[in-house]
This record gives structure tokens, sequence and C-alpha cells, in this order.
């Protein structure tokens, strides 16, 4: 049962007010902490975050401040935002990972006074850029450790700025707070999330009440979800994606959020807590599967024989039996059977026993994997949406599920795609603007109120589900007129799960050419199955049989590329396998594992070359950053590899 | 560079000699240790280091010489005393029990502070259990402090030599010493992994007080984190001073160079 809002609750704070009156002692947050699990419910968070307002105030935040946010997932993180917007002050969440650098530009250009930070390591960036920062007034942090003799003009235990509002409620603290909240409405600015951008500087979309209170509402209707969820937040609180489903989803239906111990722990803590509602990257689907793959090889061989068997069956009606179709009685027994012996304990294992609803998103997912977590009875969809659509704007509804599709439009919006075959949307959930950038805004969103996504994409005839082809500016045509589509053989590539990144070239080239990544967990594990020996990453990423290996599986790639007649002319000639990981800490994807294709192209020009140059191996050397911020050199010898392509089909029919 | 600290003497060795039959590991050897100070042993393989933390521990008797602990001298020290009188250690080949978690690895390190009686912890009621939340609270702490909690209850025999050293630093430190000895804490450890550890000592010292000797062959480590060092060679010392003292001591360089005699 979702609970619908009146308009009386427009703001998060109100929602909280709301919360701790009808849902005063339901769990609203966990968090493992020293081994245990702690709970608070809606009317203590109400007075946890009431104490932390009036305490900010105290500390000079006042209404049209920015509060940024730098930490993991923790309980008192998150109730900073609704502290912030209860003052009227705007909270700037962070991605925790990021380095001095980009730190600074966002503290900058959103103007922040006052900074709540989890631990010691964001002090330290913090005090490092400190001088750079004159409007920045406070650092309060959360976790104490290693900092009791730091210098505390300007740095605050986070339990010291909640004392200090506490010593008001005495006085006229209550009311305060109740005519603060009263006074925010939801045409404000609840939040400003910077988009960690594929091209040049991060944008900070600004997003109102309304848009997230109303996506909220309308997405917790779409998928029924209730005060009786339990999600476990893990993902980036600096992400639209993890605001929605860790702090407006739950706010609105007033589900609880657990906290991990750390992120070494979170699948473990999953276990533990049982979630009901899933949300993850493809990549940790794709993670978790291989991962049982790589396990069950290890397993006795009953356990194996069992294992395929049941797999196998799942994979035949497993689906079917998913979505509610018809299904013969023995095998639905057979079905039944393997539950109990497999496919329960493997959902067990995995964390996902309780969950009813898994969604996907941000990247395509492999129909191989999608398939699979389907097929144990996990109904996992895939949605689509942006940070500028306050995350929704397409969705799958429950039995309508495939691979290949993003779904339908969510509850209140509207898409359309342009003749150039961007998508474009209109929603609820529209943002209001990228903050100081009024031109990239206008670039944006067009006079009548729709937003370009810049994705391609087409509406399926047969479905009338929107399908995603890759970026709009990235799609481009090789020399002799093929349409280009990184992305789309890209994913293709990816699919496999020994190769963890792809990165094709050839627009405006004869032909097309990808450099790989390979997955040191799936290929370290084949290789020492196979009696591979490799002393570093980089050792086995140059290793003849691993090019074997993946020289297969580009093969098979080109084959399915050839089925299609507007792609036949793209398959990959050459390929390479880089020497290191693409890294998010050198930019060359983002901290949301995009891949950022001109920088790449840029930094390993020389690889591009050789590549395109006809030579069979290259020399790069390459300048890394250490997680500290130190600068190195990698070096490395690569090999090149040619593919044959496959003729289109139509081609050899002529010919016969 | 850290300068020396002022604190008084916690612990001193007055000419201590040590012999295995013919082989003299440690021979006339004195020095002290202050309180609150992190001091390095040095010198080349086979200079009689982890001997010399041996005879501190208890696990040696020496042939002459005394020691002296917070104001107490003895010619003769005991294992036990030296735990219970505020000694733990690490050893260089770590020493923790294979089969138990990291978890139970680290509470043994509570066995001597823990007071109810066998009957008691048999039970498991009552006064053992709340006495045992408490240790466990302490422990959790440790286990926060060198971030282990994912492999808490996971087999000792079954971690990366790294993470056992951790393990073994957390059950040693869960005995709350007034002195902490290490025997080669960084051994078999990536950069990394050794900016670390060396956080997790520099913060033991800092705001826990904790007196710290350590063993250690990356120089690099040594001078950046010792008060004082202390160099053996071929079981006699050759050198004790600030770590800038000792770096430009010839008899120092001529040991680690080689010299022919």
């Amino acid at each position: 049962m979702a609970l619908a809002t009146s308009t009386a609750e427009d703001t998060f704070p109100k929602l909280l007010i709301r919360n701790a009156r009808i849902f005063a002692q339901r769990t609203a947050y966990r968090h493992k902490d020293l081994g245990i699990w702690r709970k608070w419910t809606w009317s203590q968070v109400h007075e946890e975050v009431r104490a932390l307002a009036l305490g900010l105030a105290a500390l000079g935040l006042k209404r049209g401040d920015k509060l940024a946010i730098i930490g993991s997932n923790r309980p008192r993180l998150y109730w900073s935002m609704c502290a912030a917007q209860a003052l009227g002050a705007v909270p700037v969440p962070m991605y925790a990972d990021s380095v001095a650098e980009e730190m600074a530009y966002i503290l900058d250009h959103a103007e922040v006074t006052i900074a709540v930070v989890e631990d010691q390591e964001q002090v330290d960036k913090i005090l490092s850029i400190s001088d750079r920062l004159p409007r920045l007034s406070q650092v309060i942090y959360d976790e104490p450790r290693g900092l009791r003799d730091y210098d505390h003009t300007r740095l605050k235990w986070i339990d010291e700025a909640q004392k200090l509002g506490r010593e008001r409620l005495s006085g006229d603290g209550k009311a305060w707070w109740e005519a603060s909240v009263a006074q925010g409405k939801g045409s404000d600015l609840a939040v400003i999330l910077y988009t960690s951008g594929t091209t040049g500087q991060p944008k900070g979309v600004m997003l109102t009440f309304d848009n997230l209170v109303v996506s909220a509402v309308n997405a917790n209707r779409f998928d029924s979800l209730g005060p009786d969820e339990e999600v476990i937040a893990y993902l980036p609180l600096a992400w639209v994606g993890d605001h929605m489903f860790s702090y407006a989803q739950p706010f609105a239906a007033g589900f609880c959020v657990n906290c991990p111990e750390s992120p070494e722990t979170v699948a473990e803590n999953r276990r533990e807590i049982g979630t009901t509602y899933a949300f993850a990257p493809p990549r940790i689907y794709e993670n978790l599967l291989t991962l049982t793959m790589v396990r069950m090889e290890d397993a006795s061989r009953l356990k194996r024989a069992a294992f395929n068997y049941f797999i196998a069956l799942a994979r035949r009606c497993g689906e079917k039996i998913l979505n509610g179709e018809k299904v013969p009685l023995h095998t639905r027994l057979m079905y039944r059977l393997g539950d109990l012996l497999v496919y329960g304990p493997l959902r067990n294992r995995l964390g996902v026993s309780r969950v009813r609803l898994a969604y996907t998103a941000g990247e395509a997912i492999g129909p191989e994997i999608f398939r699979f977590w389907r097929s144990l009875g996990v109904n996992l969809k895939q949605l689509y949406g942006q940070t500028e659509a306050s995350v929704y704007v397409t969705a799958q509804p429950d039995g309508e599920i495939y691979a290949d599709t993003v779904g339908k439009p969510n509850i209140d919006v509207d898409i359309k795609v342009a003749e150039s075959g961007e998508v474009l949307f209109k929603s609820p959930g529209v943002f209001a603007g990228y903050y100081k950038e009024p031109e990239k805004t206008a670039e944006t969103k067009t006079p009548d109120g729709w937003v370009r996504t810049g994705d391609a994409g087409i509406i399926d005839a047969k479905t009338g589900h929107l399908k995603i082809i890759d970026r709009a500016k990235d799609v481009g045509r090789l020399n002799d007129g093929t349409l280009f589509a990184p992305k789309y053989i890209e994913n293709k590539l990816k699919f496999y799960p020994n190769i963890r990144e792809a990165v094709a070239f050839g627009d405006k080239r004869d032909f097309v050419c990808v450099m790989l990544n390979i997955d040191l967990t799936a290929v370290g594990s084949w290789a020492e199955r196979n009696n591979i020996a490799y002393g570093s990453y980089q050792e086995l990423a140059a290793h003849p049989a691993v090019y074997d290996m993946l020289a297969e599986h580009v093969e098979e790639v080109n084959r399915s590329l050839a089925e299609e007649p507007a792609m036949a002319g793209a398959q990959v000639r050459r390929f390479l396998i880089l020497h290191k990981e693409l890294d998010p800490d050198d930019g060359e994807i983002t901290r949301t594992q995009k891949v950022r294709r001109r920088f790449i192209a840029e930094r390993y020009a020389p690889l591009l070359a050789a590549l395109y140059g006809g030579a069979g191996e290259a020399d790069i050397a390459t300048e890394v950053t250490f997680e500290d911020g130190r600068k190195g050199v990698l070096s490395a010898r690569v090999k090149i590899r040619d593919v044959t392509p496959i003729p289109a089909p139509s081609v050899l029919d002529k010919a016969a | 560079m850290r300068a020396p600290t002022a604190g008084e003497v916690l612990l001193s060795v007055d000419d201590v000699s040590l012999a295995f039959g013919g082989v003299r590991a440690v021979t006339g050897v004195s020095f002290d240790i202050r309180k609150g100070e992190i001091r390095a042993i040095i010198g080349p393989n086979g200079a009689g280091k982890t001997s010399m933390l041996n005879v501190i521990n208890g696990f040696y008797q020496p042939q002459r010489g005394r020691i002296t602990f917070k104001g107490q001298t003895r010619s003769r020290m005991r294992p036990y005393e030296a735990a219970i009188g505020g000694i733990a250690r690490t050893f260089q080949n770590v020493a923790l029990f294979k089969g138990m978690t990291a978890l139970d690895n680290i509470m043994a390190g509570r066995t001597l502070k823990m007071r109810r009686g066998f009957f008691w912890q048999i039970v498991r009621m009552g006064p053992a259990l709340s006495e045992e939340m408490e240790h466990r609270l302490l422990v959790e702490e440790i286990i926060d402090f060198l971030k282990i909690q994912h492999i808490r209850k996971t087999p000792v025999g079954k971690l990366p030599y790294g993470l056992q050293k951790r393990v073994e630093l957390g059950r040693a430190l869960a005995m709350e010493p007034d002195l902490l000895l290490l025997d080669e804490p960084m051994a078999g450890m990536n950069l990394e992994e050794k900016e670390d550890m060396c956080r997790y000592i520099l913060d033991l010292n800092e705001h826990f007080g904790t007196t710290i000797a350590l063993i250690e062959h990356d120089m690099g480590v040594v001078m950046d984190l010792s008060n004082r060092v202390l160099v053996l060679d071929h079981g006699v010392k050759i050198a004790d001073g600030t770590p800038a003292q000792v770096q430009a001591d010839r008899a120092v360089v001529d040991a680690y160079l080689g010299v022919s005699h």
C-alpha cells in the first residue's frame, strides 16, 4: 500500500513530521556499527533531525545556504539533508571518493558554507584545500576517530552540534523548528546533485521538493511500495538513484533504510537484513553471477550436477513461471523441486530471498544475466532515467519484461523521439535547471518544457517499449556510411564475464577497433584452472591464451552484428587488451563507471594510431594517479590482434 | 622525523647477554625505552633483534643482565609475568590460531583480563555473559579501528598474509598493553598496506599513548616513525640515538654495507 501525500506534506521535513506521527514506533533507519545493528524509529529520527537542524542554525546555517555532505551511507549524513532542508538551506551531497581537486571545484561552485563529512579522511581532504574555500566556515564530522588533536576552531563533532541544538529546545527551539519547516514549500529547491560528467566539469542539477516528492510518490505507487519495505543504502549518496531510493521514497512511504557496516560488508549485510527491494547497476548483478559460477567450479560433483541440471531447467521455464504464463504441470513441479534444492539456497546466499522487486539501470544489461536472475525467480526489471528527471523516465511494468528494452513511461511521464533519434521527456520530475549555468540549461530544456536526454533511442513498434541505442552525440558513421553506435558494440562485448570494459572506435574511420579490459576475477580464476601463471594484472592481460579467449568473444560478437543489416559493416576488425584497468581516478571513466571515449582516445593515442596503422603491437606509457593523489608512470608493450569479419548472411545466400 | 620524547623510562635493559651454546645471540646490550615513545630496533639479519625482544618478553632467559620494567627489576622474566605486567607483542611469522576466526583470536587477547572463573565461563550466564559483552565491545572497537569487519568471522588460516598481521596486531591491542613489541610488522606488505600499518602505529602512539618498540627493515618507516633508534650488529649495540644521528653513524653504515674486517 503506497502512501499518497496531501498537498500539506510537500517537503521532506514535513514528511518527517508526518512519519513521526503515523509511523512513530516503526524502524526508519538501521546502521551496523561495532558488530550490531542499531536502529532508530521515525519518532527518534525526528528528534535527531530537529536537534541537528537547531545546531546547524546555531552554527550559522541560514535559509538559502548550501550544505555539503560528503561520506558513505550513514544515517546522520541522510539526516543532515533533512536538517538543512528544514532550515531552508540546500544540501549538496558529494562523492566520498572524490579527490581534493574535484571537491574544491564543487565546494567553490556551489558556494558551500558548511560541510558535514563522515570521517578523518574527508576532513583531511578539505583541510588540504581550505585556503581555496574562503566561504567554508565550519566542517562537521560524524566519526571522531583520529580527529581528537585537530584544531577545532572550525571543526566540530556532530554530537556537539546536536548538543547545541538540544540546548535551544528548552527555550523557543520547538516552536522555531515547526515555524521553519512550515515555511518550506514544494517549489523550493530541495537538493543540488552534481553529475559526474563524461565531458567537461560536473554540472549541478537543481531539484525541487515537488520534483522529488511527486516522483517518489508516483514510483511508490507504480511498484506498490509501502512502509514494510527494507532497503540497503550502499550506492553513492551523491547519486540521484540513492537520493531517490534511500531518501525520497522512504520518506514518502515510511519504509526502512539499512546502512551497512563498511563497503566490504555490503553483501553480507544485505543477507542479514533480507532486503525486499533491490536496486543495482547491471555490473553488480553480473558480478554476483560471475562469483556464483566461479564458486560452482570448485563445488563437489553432486552439487555441480544438481546446479547444472536445475539451472538449465530454470532457463527453459523459470521466466515463464515468473511472468505467470502457462507451463505444463510436471515442469512446474520440477521447478518447485529446483526451488527447494537450488534456487532457494542460491537466492539466500546472494541475499535476495525476500526481494520482491529488483531494478537495474544506468547501462544495458547482458540478456544472459538478465534471464538468469529472472529464471531464478527474482523479479528483475529495467528502468531508464537521469538526474535531470529525478530518476524516473521509463520502467518495465510487471508482465512486460524484455532483456533489450527499458520499458514504458512512468506515471505522469511523457516521452517522444525527435527526428534526430534523440529521446525527450516531460514529467513532474523535470529539474529546475543547472545551478549557475543558464546556457547549459537552455541547451537541455526546450522552451515548451521538454528535456533532451542526450540518448538516442527508438520506440519498439511491437511492445511500445523504449529501446536505448547509445548516447546521441556518440552515434557516428564509418567512412563507408555504416552506422556506428559504439555503446551497442561495447555492451555486446561486456556481456561476457571475461570482459570488464570495452571502448570502441570507428567514427570517421574505415573500420571498427576496440580496446578491452579483462575482468580480473573471471579471467584470474580461469587462469588458475588452466595452469596459467601470472604475477600481475598486466602480465595476465598480455598473455596469448587470454588474447585467444577474447578473440573468440569478439568473433561471436561480430557474428551477432553480421545478423543485423544496419550493423553488419560495423564489425570489429582489430582489438587489443589494455595493460591496466580503466580507472575513475585517472579520469578514464566516470565515478558511475561510464567510459570517457574522447579522453581515452587522447590518452592512449599511440595505441589508437597502431590499431588503425596496422601495427602488430605498440608501446604505451601512461601516467597513473594512486589513491593518495601521487602520480606514477605505467608502461607496457601492448599486442594487437586482427579479427576476420563475418560476411553478412545475405552475401552468403547470394553466393550460394 | 620525530624528536625524542622526554618521558620517564618504562623499560631498561642492563648488560644483557644471551647465548645458545656457542652462538652468542646478544652480548652485553644495555638500552632503555621511554614511556610514550616509538623505539626502533634495527640491524642486519642475525643481529639479535628478535632475540632481544624474546628476552624482554620472557621467552628466553639471558645468562647475564637484568631487565627493569615499570620500576621492578628482574633477572628472570616469565612470559605470563610480562603479559600481566602489560607487555604485548606480535611475531615475525604470525602466531595466530589458524582454525579460529579473527574475532576469536582477538578475544583470546582478553584472556588475562577475564575475571570470572571457569564455572561461570562454561555456563555463560549472568556475570560471565555481561563480562563477555564488555570484552566484546572493546574487541569490536579494535576491529573497527583496524578495519577488519569484513573478515570478523573468517578463519584466520584463510586470510592473506597482510590481513593476518593486522589480526595479530588486534590481538596484541586487546591486551591494552603499556609496551607493545612489534616484530617486523611491515614484512611482506605492499606500499598501501605499509602506509595503513604506519597509520595504525602512529594512531596508537599518539592517541592512546602506547609505548612501542619495533623491529623493522624498511628504513623509510624507521626514519619517519621512530623517536629513537637502537642499532644491533652481531649481538652487540653499535649505535643508539635519534634517527638522524644513527643514519649518519659510520659504524651503522659499515654494518649495513659491509666492510672487510
